[in-house]
């Protein structure tokens, strides 16, 4: 078992044939991910070729992708100028889940995306993530496959290099994931920390969970909340950003502390209030797993 | 990107928002020149990027020009919040019956623009927010219909009870909304919104920040931004494609991915150490941007050591690894370089390392250990 992805996932790419969108294509299919179409205006009824004699068909539009290949999942990795009209294309074509990789798609956009997709039953995950690996089964994103294993964890992460190092680590003492998820760090995202707790909460073989937040917003705070009521596995937690500076955007454009709100103390002290062991360094988080787990 | 007030006021009055007239000055001669041209009484406000303006001492009523002229040389090159004054903004000074606060933003929690007004303005509204909530309206915006008139209109009821005031109020939150989108904003605020004993409704002061991701299909707000009111090494570092922030630290880092950089900056204070600076080089491999990144931190004096923290995934270790030899190569770098890097590439990039001299760890803990050690050395 798995969250969000498995081997049934049926992908297609929209923006295969750009410069980032190849590159991650040939890695996902090398992976074994099921990449079944893709999506370029313009190019369809080209052929995208991957690594051992894989391939893919290319389309013009996310609807006849999906008509003619079943697909269920899509990722983006389309221009910002053009991210959110792929999202909302994606959302309107059937499948369930839209994973955009996308940097710096305009908020006000993504407002109306997420709430085009709301009102389909479509998942979205990010913008500006990660995306996210089954190990063993699927990858959907850019996570570099070679630093995961199949096993217990799960782990869900505003980061995406954090998130790397986290996984990396539990890896080398031999702790596997089910499902590695990076929500983004953009301040509005279509999937947050509650869907995924919700989600590890339910999967079977999921028995433990990585939560590894940063400063801006309050998704770690409400998050912490919904752990204490709702989940029945150990929940352990790290937080990026103790030295961020307040009024400063660090990085990702939700990584900011407005006026009082946001800050790393805060996110600690509402993990530790409803029992989340937080991780004082990235090294500790595999020793809180441990324990967790013994 | 913040603006400012004169810049927001520019875009409100665009929308048709009543905002008083003003002229920007740079010197205390110019501030006298405008002031007369107004006659009578006027307020000299510090342009800076900062809240707290007032308290500062940087918003002056001026009776006369000649005072308004003595203002603004006080003003001018004041330092408020570490931020040097180099404008200011000179405008007649209104009669104030009430003062109330109206204001947009983009709600994380409801995913859509939010607005907040309040009838006690003038004030500062996260504050209000936790110690009198009641004394404040909230409404999000449906993204899919925008700011309705009935919703303008419920919230302007609140502010007011004369139904006049009522109706040039709905006017000036339907034109906020308005101003906000266009402009492409994360925040919009008029604080205060006046009345005058005479019944107008007015904009007296201004405020917005701009989404970044919104600047490149917006070039008449991109112009907007004063680079004078940042430490040249970030704009520098935003020419470059660099996310950089300046600290007070002595240790410089330098790290692929924003997560990462916050939790090595974080390490370091764990080690006893003060980061210089926070870096995201980003996830490309392209050694130009390594080489970018060290004149930026080399540039800040404070600097003591200079850590690398890459974990590769879509960033290839050796590419960093090149970046940093030529970098080497191009400019005289004083302090100690540390370098730890993982992943992608790891083995070419070490021997590259190797070759130029370098050492390197592969794990983030002893490298910020090191890294802070040498910046107290």
């Amino acid at each position: 078992m798995a969250i969000f992805i498995d081997s049934d996932t049926r992908l297609v790419v929209q923006g295969i044939t750009g410069r980032d969108g190849s590159f991650h294509t040939y890695q996902m299919m090398e992976y074994g991910t099921q990449v079944v179409a893709g999506v370029t205006p313009g190019k369809g009824g080209q052929t995208f070729e991957g690594p051992d004699g894989k391939s893919a068909p290319i389309f013009n539009s996310m609807d006849e992708a999906v008509a003619q290949t079943g697909a269920n999942t899509s990722v983006i990795y389309v221009p910002p100028a053009f991210a959110a009209n792929a999202i909302l294309e994606a959302a309107d074509s059937g499948v369930s889940l839209v994973v955009a990789i996308t940097e710096g798609v305009p908020v006000l956009d993504m407002a109306r995306a997420h709430a085009f997709a709301r009102d389909r039953g479509v998942r979205i995950l990010g913008p500006n993530c990660p995306g996210l690996i089954s190990p063993g089964k699927s990858k959907v994103g850019i996570l570099p496959a070679q630093i995961v294993m199949e096993g217990p964890v799960g782990v869900v992460s505003r980061s995406g290099t954090l998130t790397y190092e986290a996984v990396f680590q539990l890896t080398s003492v031999g702790l596997g994931q089910t499902t590695c998820v990076g929500i983004g760090g953009d301040p509005l995202i279509g999937t947050n920390f509650i869907d995924c707790l919700e989600a590890f909460n339910q999967d079977g073989d999921t028995a433990a969970i990585v939560m590894i937040g940063e400063i801006g917003g309050t998704d770690e705070q409400e998050a912490a909340e919904y752990v204490r009521e709702h989940v029945r596995k150990p929940v352990v937690g790290f937080i990026a950003g103790r030295t961020a500076p307040p009024g400063r955007r660090m990085g990702h454009a939700g990584a900011i502390i407005s006026g009082s709100a946001g800050t790393a103390e805060d996110k600690i002290k509402a993990f530790e209030e409803n029992g989340i062991p937080v991780a004082k360094r990235p090294a500790d988080i595999v020793g809180l797993i441990q324990e967790a787990l013994a | 990107m913040d603006i400012h007030e004169y810049q927001a006021k520019e875009r409100f009055r665009a929308a048709g928002i009543p905002v008083p007239p003003g002229e920007i000055a740079t010197t205390a001669d110019e501030a006298e020149a405008i002031a007369s041209k107004y006659g009578g009484m006027v307020v000299v406000k510090a342009q800076v990027h900062s809240g707290g303006r007032g308290k500062a001492g940087g918003v002056k009523l001026a009776k006369t020009a000649a005072e308004a002229r003595e203002h603004a040389f006080n003003i001018l090159g004041m330092e408020i919040n570490g931020l040097t004054v180099q404008k200011v903004l000179v405008t007649p000074a209104e009669d104030i019956a009430t003062e109330a606060y109206v204001g947009v933003l983009v709600d994380r929690k409801n995913q859509a623009a939010t607005f907040m007004v309040s009838a006690a303005g003038g004030v500062d509204i996260e504050e209000v927010s936790h110690s009198n909530p009641d004394a404040i309206r909230k409404l999000t915006v449906d993204p899919r219909y925008g700011l309705l008139p009935h919703q303008a209109f419920w919230l302007a009821n609140f502010l007011y009870d004369d139904p006049g005031l009522i109706k040039q109020a709905s006017k000036v939150i339907a034109q906020l909304y308005d101003s906000f989108v266009e402009s492409g904003a994360s925040m919009a605020e008029i604080n205060p919104l006046i009345t005058t004993p005479s019944g107008e409704v007015k904009a007296i002061d201004a405020k917005m920040s701009i989404d970044d991701s919104e600047l490149f299909r917006r070039p008449e707000v991109a112009s907007m931004r004063d680079s004078s009111s940042e430490p040249p090494s970030e704009t520098k570092a935003r020419d470059a494609g660099l996310s950089y922030v300046k600290l007070d630290g002595n240790v410089g880092c330098c790290v692929n991915g924003a997560g990462l950089a916050m939790a090595t900056m974080d390490l370091v204070k764990y080690y006893g150490g003060a980061p210089a600076n926070f870096l995201d080089i980003g996830g490309s491999s392209n050694p130009d941007k390594v080489v970018a990144a060290l004149e930026i931190i080399t540039s800040d004096p404070n600097v003591k050591s200079i850590l690398f923290n890459i974990f590769g995934g879509i960033t290839r270790c050796d590419d960093v690894a090149n970046g940093i030899v030529e970098a080497t190569r191009r400019i005289d770098i004083k302090p100690p370089i540390v370098i730890r890097l993982t992943g992608t590439n790891e083995d070419l990039a070490l021997e590259i390392l190797k070759e130029a001299g370098f050492s390197a760890y592969t794990s983030m803990d002893a490298v910020v250990e090191k890294a802070v050690q040498l910046a107290k050395a």
